[in-house]
This record gives C-alpha cells, structure tokens and sequence, in this order.
C-alpha cells in the first residue's frame, strides 16, 4: 500500500512537473543549431525580416512616443541606409560644381558617423544608461526626418529660379525637420538620463541635428 | 569554465591555447590573473603537450611553438591590462560631472573678470563645457563657410576646421601650462584646459555675430567686437592666472602669452575663414568668396555667373582682336587671378594664358584686374557692353 501511495504521489508529481526536454550539458552549442536554421533559409526570407524591422523602427521614429522598441531591439542597418542615401543626395553631381562628388559622400558619411559617437559617448560619460550601439542605433534613425527634408528640398531645387520665397520654404523644411529628428531622439533617450542632466545631453544631439540640417540646406546645387 | 569548454570538445576546444591537450590542468585555471601563474600553468602544461602531441614534430619545433604560445598569451594579458587601464571610459567620467546651471554660469562668468585681490581665484576643472563650447565653434565655422556660398572642397575645410579648433584647445593650454609651470603658478593642467575651453565662447559669439551681420566692405564690426567681447574674456582668464602667480615679471610673461595667444586666434579665425583665396594645399581652384548675408545667395549666384560669363567673353573678344597669332587657340586662355569669380570649372579653363613674358598676358591681367567682383558697376557694364556692340 505505501508504495502505490508512493507511486502515485510520484505520477502526481510528474504530471505537475514533467521532465522533458534536452539533456544537454551547460554551455553546449545549442545557439549553434538555431543560428544554422537562420542560415539555412532563403535570403529572401532574412532580408524581409530584416526590412521589416528596420521599417516598423522607421515608422517609429515618425511617429516618435515613449517605446522601448529601438533600444532593445537595436540594428545599425537603418542608420547605414539612412547614412548613404544622405550621402549621394548631398553629392551632387560634378559637372555643376568644382568639387567632384567624392569628398562630399565621405564628409557627409564622417560627419554622420563620428557625430553620433562623439554623442554617444558625451551620454555615456554623463551617466546615461544604454549602451554604446543602442545610441548610435536611436541617432542613426532619427535621421529619417532630415533625409525626407532633405528629398523634399531637392524638388523644391528643380524649380527653374530660386527665390527668396523658395528659400525660406526650403528653411522652413528643414527646420521642421530638424525639430522632429530632436524630438524624435529625445523620446527614446529621455529615460536614460539622470533627470537633472537631460539638458546637457539634448545639447550635443541639437548640435549634430543643427550641422546635418545646415549641410542639407547649403545644399544648392541640382 | 574550463572543465566544461574542453570536456564536449568539438571545434571550439582547439581554440584556447590552454586546450590544445586533453589533459585538464587545474594550475592554468588562474592564468588570467596573474602573468606567473601563466608561465607556471604552461611549463607544467608541456610535458603532457610532448607526450600527447605529434611525435613527427623535433624537439626544437615543439620548443619553439611552445615558446610562440607562451609569448602570445603574454602578450594578451598586458594588452588587456593597457585596454582596461587607459580605454576605460569611467576615466573622464568625473569631468563630465556637472549641472546645466553650473556649465551656464561658468560660461556667463568666462565674461566677467573678477577683481585681483590676494587670494587665488576659483577655478573648476571640467571638460564637458569646453567640449561643448568647441563644437559649437566648428559649427559656426562651418555655418561661416557654407553662408558665402563658396564652392571649396569642403571634406578638406571641415577637417581642417575641427583640427584648428581642437588643436588650438590643447595646443594653448599645454602651452600656457608650461609657462605656468615655469613661473610656478598654482594652476592643474586641468583647470587651465577648462579656463581655455570657455574662454573659446567669447570666438563662439564674435565669429557668429560678424558671419551674420558681416559687410563687405569693412571690418569695422568684427574689430569692435574683437576688442570688446574678445577682451572681456581675456581679462578674466589673466586676473586668475595673475591671482595665482606671484612675482611681477612672471604675471607679466603669462599675461602676454595669453592676451596674444586669445587675440590671434580670433583674428586668425575671422580671416581665415571668411576670405578664402588661394591657399595652397586647401584650395585647388582660384576662388574667393565675400560673407554676404543668406538672403542675397542666390542672385548672388546669378550675378557671379553672368560676371563670369562676361568676363569670359570680354577677355576672349580682347584676346582675338589684340594678338590672334600669339596663342594657339582661345580655348587655351588661363587666367589666374584671385579676383575673377569662377563658379564653374568651364570659365576656369577657357580663360587661359600659354605663354610668359607676353605683353598680351600683361594686357589681358590689365583687363582682368579692371573685372572687380565686390563692384558690380560700370567698368565691368562698359566692357560687356562693348563686347555686345562688337558682336552686334
């Protein structure tokens, strides 16, 4: 009799903890079976996983609110794209002007890339809690809206006379634009800031924001 | 950690120097450290390594490979060591250790000098201002550059703008830090790169009001300034470095080099940048641009382009009647002149001089010399005009 009791304590407990799963030892390479798999399929598949996320976080920075979504799920795809499509667009094309269109693409590309490091680490050093790549991933991406000021000025720039009423709506857009990136940024990392200091990190982003904006509006020729 | 990374073996084990043989050694697990345990760990490791290993491989190759392992995980460790001692970012933390109240008091006091009495002044040693201060004078550079609508290279003047600017920053401050050290000032090298990076705002101020506000034609504006606002905030970078010096020749030679140092760098700023014309190794074309306010840019523009057009028809006209046999042909007419606005690389070329010592190239720098850009008025309208009557 006690050891159907026993018995049956025992089922009891394994149906309400039942052992299942792998035996594996700790620190195996599990990881290396899954990461096959995503090597295993189509690239198809990948780089539409990949646009995706890179759109939904586009869609974020447009419609900026409190989420978390860039900076945990962080990916420096967007800020390349964004990087390299402000690039060529600031170049110009060489006939026009006396520079040719080289050093313009790697000034555009410096500029973007050290400007959000030097950023990031100014946050770093004043206590900011996110890492390195998530605040290069948040800046990157809050772009998006200078390079859409950036398209919207080039065809203002196709009309056949500038005036100075075409140049205060180019002003008037990139300046929007720049707001919106400054917002943009400073949605996602305001909770990463001690409270007191916000201020002295939303600086150094106006300024970066400030300098893309400028180069974008400088921007005369078509 | 150990056990496990070489007990399932597979690729990874091979990997780590440490598993190359089976044989677990408990007298490696600490070799991370310290540099002894390292070398102990390997020397016991050996032997098993010989009795296991390839016995194809002499002793000498194995002695030497051996020697290689041993070299390269020492050579890790003081790698590491260096990377966590100096690449650690915690180092500056305490110099970024400040309030936006404190950076804007600091910066309004970087105007206002303070009486000399007997007692050293105060100074905070932080870096966060300064940086800030020094980009936002690359910014105002830039803005400089780009608002005159000049067509330079700008990947180069970009990064000539932030090499000045930093590079002056620390290049002052070691400087004066050297005389204050030679005339035995109480100062940190610290608070003398603070002091310099704030004083920097009073340029901040002077090279954005004159980039705005700038007329073509004097300089009257920026002088005023220089000396106002430039002079303020030299003044209070001497009354702390004469508060905290004793002996008069001394306060004399650290008060000159700094009026000196401050005032040049302004004056350097202003002109540099504001007057950009033929600069060898900046500047590959012959351009020069005059600080116009953004919104006379594009008829500007326009004018620059018809003047050039002009100008090149004029100095062709002049050329085909004056001397048609001396040059090959007309397209081959270069003239350099820092005066001649040349949008357009087309302009550039199709004006032309092939030979020296030629009395047209004289007439036609003559001629070019008359073409003033900052007067668009009747020299220029009575030579276009006179090409247009000989057209017609």
């Amino acid at each position: 009799m006690a050891d159907t009791t026993t018995e049956n304590n025992m089922t009891d407990l394994a149906l309400e903890h039942p052992i299942e799963g792998d035996i594996t030892v700790p620190g195996a390479p599990d990881d290396e079976s899954d990461e096959l798999s995503t090597l295993d399929e189509p690239v198809v598949i990948t780089v539409k996983r990949d646009l995706k996320a890179v759109g939904i976080k586009f869609f974020h920075v447009l419609w900026p609110k409190q989420s978390k979504t860039l900076l945990r799920e962080w990916d420096l795809w967007g800020p390349l794209i964004l990087c390299i499509l402000l690039g060529m667009m600031l170049q110009g094309s060489s006939a026009d002007d006396n520079s040719d269109g080289g050093p313009q693409f790697a000034e555009v590309f410096v500029i973007v890339t050290g400007g959000a490091i030097i950023v990031t680490l100014n946050s770093q050093l004043l206590g900011g809690t996110i890492s390195f790549f998530q605040s290069v991933c948040v800046l990157g991406y809050c772009v998006l809206p200078l390079n859409v000021a950036l398209i919207v000025c080039r065809l203002v720039l196709l009309a056949p006379e500038q005036t100075t009423a075409l140049f205060v709506i180019r002003f008037a857009i990139v300046f929007v634009g720049f707001v919106w990136s400054t917002f943009a940024s400073m949605a996602f990392l305001a909770d990463s800031q001690p409270i007191n200091r916000k201020a002295l990190a939303v600086y150094p982003i106006c300024l970066f924001y400030f300098i893309i904006g400028w180069m974008i509006l400088s921007h005369t020729h078509s | 950690m150990d056990t496990r990374e070489s007990w399932y073996g597979g690729p990874d084990s091979g990997k780590h120097p440490r598993e190359e043989s089976a044989v677990i050694d408990l007298g490696t697990l600490d070799d991370d450290d310290s540099s002894t345990g390292g070398s102990e760990g390997f020397t016991r490791k050996s032997p098993p390594g010989s009795q296991y290993g390839d016995e194809e491989k002499s002793t000498g190759e194995f002695v030497g490979s051996s020697a290689a392992n041993l070299v390269w995980l020492a050579g890790k460790q003081q790698a590491q060591k260096a990377f966590n001692l100096y690449g650690n970012i915690d180092i500056l933390r305490p110099y970024f250790d400040v309030e936006p109240k404190d950076v804007i008091d600091r910066l309004i006091h970087s105007f206002i000098p303070q009486k000399v009495t007997g007692t050293p002044q105060k100074v905070f040693g932080e870096l966060y201002g300064p940086l800030m201060v020094i980009f936002t004078l690359v910014a105002i550079i830039l803005m400089g550059m780009k608002s005159s609508g000049h067509v330079v290279r700008e990947g180069t003047l970009m990064g000539t703008a932030f090499g000045v600017c930093f590079g002056y920053w620390i290049f002052a401050s070691c400087l004066i830090f050297m005389l204050a050290y030679v005339c035995n000032t109480h100062i940190t090298l610290l608070q003398v790169l603070s002091l310099t990076g704030y004083s920097l705002s009073s340029h901040c101020i002077v090279l954005f009001v004159t980039t705005v506000l700038h007329s073509t034609e004097s300089h009257y504006l920026f002088y005023l300034l220089w000396l106002s606002v430039g002079g303020m905030a030299v003044l209070k970078m001497v009354t702390v470095y004469v508060s905290r010096t004793s002996g008069k020749s001394q306060k004399l030679m650290l008060a000159g080099l700094v009026v000196s140092l401050h005032l040049f760098f302004m004056l350097y700023l202003h002109f540099a940048y504001h007057n950009v014309a033929e600069v060898p190794g900046v500047v590959k074309e012959p351009v020069i641009h005059h600080p116009v306010v953004p919104d006379r840019l594009e008829r500007d523009i326009q004018l620059d382009s018809k003047l050039s057009n002009s100008a090149n028809d004029a100095v062709q006209e002049v050329i085909r009647k004056v001397a048609p046999k001396h040059v090959e042909a007309v397209d081959e007419i270069e003239a350099v002149h820092p005066n001649v606005v040349v949008p357009d690389s087309d302009a550039v070329r199709d004006a032309a001089v092939v030979n020296d010592d030629n009395p047209v190239q004289d007439a036609l720098k003559d001629t070019i010399s008359n073409i003033d850009n900052a007067q668009l008025n009747a020299p220029i309208d009575k030579l276009v005009d006179q090409v247009k009557e000989n057209d017609a």
